[in-house]
């Protein structure tokens, strides 16, 4: 269900990677690349999850002009980032910061694997009852399938 | 009349749903034979009453009968037939009826093509399937009714969004909930094996199918949706780890891990209490993402039907249904007998860690779309999980997935022998390495990442082929054995060389199409040009081009490298009158197994003349984003189609023993 009812509905246009346009392009390509950069990392505030590179709305022109002029001042990748979230919290990065907070978040994929090695490795050394088939359900595993399995 | 006669076989459909269940249960307790067979005849009738309702909504919206509330919110008499015939699932109510249909169609195929199960497990799994189909047909009957009538018709309805005329969206939401409530055949079959408190090879061999077929639709319309995102939304992306995304992706994941865990307790009877959860698991998450799409309680740029009253009637359906399930399951799981021994070098570790790292894919995507709500609600402050978590996080556990894929297949089960495989994947390794240095050094601009992430797709292309090779023992055998075997290999085996040769092509083309894709933008006059990478783009005219519900202007444009003209394309930019959406038609040239992304922007005044912003992508290998995954699908029919997992089989085989 890819519907983008509202984000259109909303704006009456759609966002076509929308800080490519010329009118806004910074002169020097190196800092145009950075400011590229940065805004695939920063939110239209305004959008259904949409970052400022591609977002058509006029806040997120707003923004890029904002990061552009930064970037032309000679700030850092950082020092932008910073200048956004002390005015907007932290919810206008794409990339959630890794703090206290976010613990759950950065580390829990792998707390799950070390979890799930954990488990594998108990199983590993505890021994096991060997169960074999009995002829009864042999039998009927033999109905249901063909014998020749790999 | 007819939408009476709809609104009638719905309540029908759900009156059946209620006998299915008591009498599929009443079957099991009773051990009775004849109020099993009842059971079946509910499922089938259940089935056939909502099929009755659904053509009875196809038909208001193809006749658009606005007198039905549905059809004025969400058709047009303007609409061309195939969207209006796909307007019957493109609302909120109407694809709830398509999930009913789906849920109702697949109990009536449990209760008929389960005639080899065992009498308990056969009557419990139908039972199930009854109560499932009771507690949404009830959702859809009182709170999503799509067949009321309004006391006055409107003359005209209220146009479908023109993004979703398109035939790749029309067909995307029949397979992708063919897949998601496929998966409540599975749920049943674990409920039922609970229940009966037996988990066995035979099973593990009933569910594979239907995880299969469930896992094959899914992948179908993931695929559609990537493909509609990538030339509708005209700026070239096909997958954006949007929440909305995100909710089709984890069953589909979850599913994948239960492929791979049904084979364990297939054939070597471990694992039992894992399967079933897994079972349990992925229709929860077809649930959770039915939720969360409908809910609004997350912001997507694909929100669909937003609703939340009816989103907390969903959150209710879904506590019950899947707490009812894993209470089960806590209750009756640490009875499961545990079983089979294996090696740590072994078919069966591989596919544990297999699990392993598609679970943790799975709550990667999990916590990566809960978590802003889960923060918000905590600390009361916002944060937005965006795209580049899921790089750094989903990525690597999805690499350390596929080095290993190759290995499993080659490992033999109960205890491997590390080095035979080794020697039977040198070839593999060294064939992924040269062309990944190959790109390293030939393609501009030099990407180490990008060459590495090459490698991994003839990686695992590499290792599929090298299990075929291995299984008709190539080269080691004369020819015409090793030709002989090939004709001789079971269907199964193609679909998971299929379905691994299929990864391989998508990581080729996501990493392709990320890495090394073009850009370029400009304000061009009629008669101007851009370069995009090796070619050159002239804008040559532009035209009107009115539509049926649509003004539209039509650029005509076209590509040369090296001064050969290579295709001509027409972009469009059109704008809907009914609703004042803008929208753009992408002009796509196809070269080779690359596209040039051609779209058409605003027209804008300049000094002396027009100009319309055009804007032009090279995408290279994109076609292989959406091969690779029909590839995959492919190997799941070719596996569904093997004779070894048709139940019918088995009966046939068994009375002609009889006589």
């Amino acid at each position: 269900m890819k519907l983008k009812t509202l984000i259109a509905a909303a704006f009456g246009a759609l966002s076509i990677a929308a800080a490519s346009d010329p009118a806004e392009r910074l002169q020097d390509p190196q800092q145009e690349a950075l400011a590229r950069e940065i805004f695939r990392d920063v939110r239209c505030l305004v959008c259904q999850n949409e970052s400022i590179d591609d977002s058509e709305a006029d806040l997120a022109r707003d923004l890029r002009a904002i990061v552009r002029e930064q970037v032309a001042a000679g700030k850092s990748k950082a020092e932008v980032k910073r200048f956004l979230t002390d005015r907007y919290g932290e919810f206008v990065l794409m990339t959630p910061s890794f703090n206290a907070w976010n613990l759950a978040l950065w580390i829990g994929p792998f707390v799950v694997v070390l979890a799930g090695m954990a488990l594998f490795l108990r199983r590993l050394r505890t021994p096991q009852p060997e169960v074999e088939l009995s002829e009864e359900e042999a039998r009927r595993l033999e109905k249901i399938a063909d014998p020749e399995i790999r | 009349m007819i939408a009476e006669i709809g609104s009638f076989a719905l309540i029908l459909a759900l009156a059946l749903s209620i006998a299915q269940a008591a009498l599929s249960w009443a079957a099991r307790w009773r051990r009775s034979a004849v109020l099993a067979g009842g059971g079946e005849g509910a499922a089938l009738a259940a089935f056939l009453s909502v099929a009755v309702a659904f053509a009875a909504l196809m038909h208001a919206f193809v006749t658009s009968d606005f007198s039905v509330a549905n059809v004025a919110a969400n058709s047009h008499s303007e609409k061309p037939l195939l969207y209006r015939v796909a307007g019957t699932w493109g609302s909120h109510e109407g694809s709830m009826l398509l999930w009913c249909l789906a849920l109702t169609g697949f109990g009536a195929a449990a209760a008929g093509l389960g005639r080899s199960l065992p009498r308990g497990l056969r009557a419990v799994t139908v039972g199930t399937q009854g109560l499932l189909g009771v507690v949404f047909l009830a959702y859809t009957v009182f709170a999503s009714n799509p067949l009321t009538r309004l006391a006055q018709a409107p003359v005209e309805g209220r146009s479908l969004n023109p993004l979703l005329q398109d035939p790749a969206l029309a067909v995307h939401p029949p397979f992708l909930y063919a897949g998601y409530v496929g998966m409540s055949v599975v749920f049943s079959f674990a409920v039922a094996a609970l229940v009966e408190g037996r988990v066995d090879a035979a099973w593990a061999r009933w569910v594979r199918p239907w995880t299969l077929a469930a896992w094959a639709f899914l992948t179908v319309g993931i695929t559609l949706g990537a493909f509609w995102a990538y030339y509708e939304l005209g700026w070239g992306g096909w997958w954006f780890w949007d929440p909305v995304e995100n909710a089709s992706f984890m069953p589909w994941l979850i599913a994948a891990a239960l492929l791979h865990s049904a084979v364990v307790t297939e054939k070597r009877g471990a694992l039992p209490g894992w399967t079933v959860f897994l079972a349990l698991a992925a229709f929860t998450f077809s649930m959770l993402g039915a939720f969360l799409v409908r809910s609004g309680v997350l912001t997507s740029v694909h929100a669909f039907a937003v609703d939340p009253t009816r989103g907390v009637l969903l959150l209710i359906i879904l506590g019950l249904t899947a707490g009812l399930g894993f209470t089960l399951f806590a209750w009756r799981a640490p009875s499961l007998q545990q079983g089979g021994v294996f090696a740590p070098v072994s078919r069966e570790s591989a596919l544990v860690l297999n699990n392993i790292l598609l679970t943790a894919a799975t709550a990667t995507v999990l916590l990566g779309t809960l978590f802003p709500l889960i923060r918000e609600a905590a600390t009361g402050e916002a944060i937005s999980v965006g795209p580049p978590y899921f790089n750094l996080t989903f990525t690597p556990l999805m690499t350390a997935l596929m080095i290993l894929l190759p290995v499993g297949p080659l490992l033999a089960w109960k205890r491997g022998d590390a080095r035979a495989g080794v020697k039977r994947l040198w070839w593999a390794f060294a064939v992924a390495v040269a062309v990944g240095w190959v790109v390293f050094a030939a393609v501009a601009p030099r990407h180490g990442l990008g060459a590495a992430g090459v490698a991994m797709g003839v990686w695992l292309i590499a290792g599929a082929l090298a299990e075929i090779f291995e299984r008709i023992r190539l080269f080691r055998a004369p020819g015409g054995e090793s030709w002989r075997r090939l004709w001789g290999l079971p269907r199964g085996a193609w679909g998971m060389t299929l379905a691994h040769l299929g990864l391989g092509v998508f990581v080729l083309g996501a990493v392709f199409e990320t890495t090394w894709k073009v850009e370029a933008a400009e304000a061009l006059p009629v008669g101007g040009s851009l370069d995009v990478g090796a070619y050159h783009v002239v804008l040559e005219s532009i035209a009107p081009a009115p539509g049926p519900n649509y003004e539209a202007e039509r650029g005509a444009v076209t590509v040369t490298k090296g001064g050969q003209v290579v295709c001509r394309a027409k972009p469009e930019r059109r704008l809907y009158s009914a609703g004042g959406q803008t929208t753009s038609e992408v002009g796509l040239c196809y070269r080779g197994l690359s596209h040039i992304y051609l779209v058409l922007g605003e027209r804008r005044e300049a000094a002396d003349q027009p100009v319309w912003l055009v804007r032009a992508y090279w995408n290279p290998w994109a076609t292989l984003i959406f091969v690779g995954p029909a590839i995959m699908a492919l190997g799941g029919l070719v596996s569904l189609s093997d004779r070894r997992l048709r139940l019918g089989v088995a009966r046939r085989k068994e009375e002609e023993t009889k006589a």
